[in-house]
């Protein structure tokens, strides 16, 4: 076989990828119709194959979750020592375990749990530990759903994968509330979102330029200064709602980065790897015909 | 080859007691030592591709049962745990869930590449019939394995797949609830699912011995297509290892790199993001699809206006893979020295490719622009409903008229008399690669 030939093999299996990349836009459904404003993009760090977390800003982002999301939003698969594992907001190389973590230990104590007294077997409320689920705002689903007109408000467990865009629909979601348009019925206990998912063709007069968006339950959540970030950044609406979709990102996959990082050094092995057994095919099959 | 002499000679004394006894060493050594046909390209690679897939599959698999829970109120928690709080639980997740998707490509590869270079003709329709069968394997496999997770699209999936079964007349109805272990999908379907899918990879092992079997007694097919006559045995074959192991090692390292940038990189951008919604049975999605790898069926389900229809014709396309062997009447296997059937053939690439595009839009959107022409019986022409109806047709038509017929017509290419012919004389260059 020439170098030639093998080039083109190559070439080929180039084509091949390049098909499977293709296969990633395929796998995309169709927008629904009304979904056309594009996302916000919030220039997070995390993006990318290089990119990581940054800190500062998942603490400013637990920080407006514990005080604003977690009134009404449960987080059922977080748990506060998830908070100290490496990659995440309060890890810290001294400690023992992420069970073993100052902050987060004194983070959790902040909550109550609800629980059973060892000995009597009666319905207490304790202190939380590092060990804790975070815990949820409602006794259960109906509760949830009767204190919020009909609708429990979704779990933010995993919110970031549970949304084409990620984070930045998330952000773009909590920076959306704009201006009711001209001539939108809306209904009692409903606001307009620009990037909610809908269409709002039947809610507006017969012949109007339809809006993009869609009705959500969830009144605006932010104001500016809501939150007092301990670091001394400004809480505006905006970067509370960046802070927060980071956060979100780093909880729906707490991996993410490390998984990035391994797979750089994986795919400089199999790179490396392929160099020396292309070198031996070529010597095996030197001045073998096929 | 079948009649490949046994060249191995047992040296120690434990391998002298073993080959008299379980002579399964000879076997490893015949199957390195198997002649191969010099001449097979990049093509040839995929078998070795979707055996690592298999197992793969297979161990990742094993060890994320030890952590799953197949109940519909853990289900979804028990998959995130062990993305969470397993060590290494992300990366075997991911590597399950992308692997299925990275099983499939290489499959579809396997079968274009036997569909073009006649590999199911004689005498290896045995080869091509158990493959089909392992692809009917591995679509059901990956539905029930889809469910597992219990999500949005897991359940609306099952909804979507196992209604199709009640639109069989008569007997539909109590097969659905036969199935579903009762009158809606819930826990007794996890459950059963949960079985199957730990069930079925291993029919599909077994399945890969016969066709392992079936492809030694009949021989590899080769890009030429001709088969290689006895006397030409040692001038047209090499030894299996180290050639091929070489090459396919080389492949298989180039297919890895592949897999691990989904895993590593973009592990959800093969997935629906509403998979993350843990299953609501009260909640419909706006849009159910099936992973991309279902979509061209999907889209032949839902061209035909009968339900019952459609699903025929979903299980005709596959179906009709099976009888391929007998729908081909050419005597020359290699599509090489076919260029008539060849231009058919880039054509069934491309519709299949569209039949996939098409399966994951709304029949009804607009294919070009936004406009409207007119409405042909039941949605306008300029539709994704019509774009697979004609998909759907050449798809059948590339079957049943057009394989026949051609056979019949074409005026072949002259086929070289051995596979060292075009390989020496270097014209063999056009699919080589």
């Amino acid at each position: 076989m020439t170098l030639q030939t093998n080039i083109r093999a190559m070439k080929k299996t180039l084509v091949l990828i390049a098909a499977a990349a293709g296969l990633t836009f395929a796998a995309q459904p169709a927008l629904a119709a009304g979904e056309a404003h594009a996302l916000r993009n919030g220039g997070f760090s995390f993006e990318g194959p290089f990119g990581s977390f940054d800190r500062n800003q998942l603490q400013r982002g637990y920080k407006v979750y514990r005080e604003v999301c977690a009134s009404c939003h449960s987080m059922d698969l977080m748990h506060f020592r998830t908070l100290a594992e490496p990659g995440g907001p309060f890890f810290d190389s001294h400690q023992a375990s992420p069970a073993e973590n100052r902050w987060v230990k004194a983070l959790a104590k902040e909550v109550q749990i609800a629980d059973i007294d060892t000995e009597t077997g009666e319905p207490v409320m304790r202190d939380g530990t590092a060990a804790d689920r975070f815990p949820n705002p409602y006794p259960n689903a109906t509760a949830a759903a009767a204190a919020n007109g009909g609708a429990a408000p979704p779990d933010l467990s995993v919110m970031a994968k549970a949304r084409h865009g990620g984070a930045n629909y998330i952000y773009s979601l909590l920076t959306g509330y704009a201006a009711v348009p001209q001539g939108l019925q809306i209904r009692p206990g409903q606001h307009y979102n620009m990037y909610m998912a809908g269409d709002l063709t039947p809610f507006m007069p017969e012949g109007a330029h339809v809006p993009p968006g869609g009705f959500i339950a969830m009144p605006a959540p932010l104001t500016a200064g809501q939150v007092t970030y301990d670091d001394d950044t400004v809480a505006s609406v905006d970067q509370m709602a960046k802070d927060v979709a980071a956060y979100i990102a780093w909880a729906s996959d707490p991996r993410q980065v490390q998984r990035k990082q391994t797979g750089v050094g994986v795919l400089i092995f199999l790179f490396i790897f392929a160099g020396i057994t292309y070198l031996s095919y070529r010597r095996i099959w030197k001045g073998v015909a096929h | 080859m079948s009649d490949h002499e046994s060249t191995y000679v047992p040296k120690t004394g434990i391998e002298k007691w073993l080959d008299t006894r379980l002579p399964i060493i000879r076997f490893g050594a015949d199957y390195m030592s198997l002649p191969t046909p010099r001449n097979l390209n990049y093509w040839w690679t995929f078998g070795g591709i979707l055996a690592l897939c298999l197992v793969i599959q297979i161990a990742t698999g094993v060890i994320l049962a030890m952590h799953y829970v197949p109940n519909t109120e853990m289900a979804f928690a028990s998959v995130e745990r062990i993305m969470r709080d397993v060590n290494g639980g992300d990366l075997i997740r991911y590597t399950h869930a992308n692997g299925a998707s990275m099983f499939f490509i290489a499959v579809y590869l396997h079968m274009l590449r036997g569909l073009y270079y006649g590999s199911y003709k004689a005498p290896r329709e045995m080869i091509w019939i158990v493959g089909c069968l392992i692809f009917f394997l591995m679509i059901a496999t990956a539905f029930l394995g889809y469910v597992l997770p219990w999500g949005q699209m897991s359940y609306w999936g099952a909804e979507v797949i196992t209604n199709l079964i009640g639109a069989i007349p008569v007997v539909g109805e109590p097969v659905l609830i036969w199935l579903r272990g009762g009158p809606a999908i819930d826990n007794a379907t996890l459950n059963r699912f949960f079985s199957l899918h730990y069930l079925l990879p291993f029919v599909i092992a077994g399945c890969v011995v016969l066709h392992l079997w079936a492809l030694h007694a009949a021989g590899q097919n080769n890009p030429v297509g001709i088969l290689i006559p006895k006397d030409r045995q040692a001038k047209d074959t090499v030894p299996f290892h180290p050639y091929f192991t070489v090459k396919d090692g080389f492949a298989i390292i180039l297919f890895l790199m592949l897999f691990a940038l989904f895993v590593f990189f973009m592990p959800n951008a093969l997935g629906h993001a509403d998979n993350y919604i843990p299953a609501n049975p009260l909640v419909t999605p706006a849009h159910i699809v099936p992973e991309w790898y279902m979509l061209p069926f999907y889209a032949i389900l839902r061209a035909i206006p009968d339900k019952f229809g459609g699903v025929m014709a979903m299980f005709g396309a596959i179906g009709v893979l099976f009888v391929l062997p007998w729908l081909d009447t050419s005597k020359v296997r290699s599509m090489r020295y076919r260029p008539t059937m060849r231009t058919f053939f880039i054509l069934f690439v491309i519709v299949g490719l569209i039949l996939g595009w098409c399966g994951a839009q709304l029949p009804d959107a607009p294919v070009i622009g936004t406009f409207k022409t007119f409405t042909l019986i039941d949605g306008d022409l300029n539709s994704y409903l019509w774009l697979t109806r004609f998909a759907t047709a050449y798809y059948f038509a590339f079957f049943l008229i057009i394989m026949p017929l051609v056979g019949l017509r074409e005026t072949p290419r002259t086929i070289p008399a051995t596979i060292s012919e075009p390989v020496l004389s270097g014209g063999d260059a056009e699919m080589k690669g």
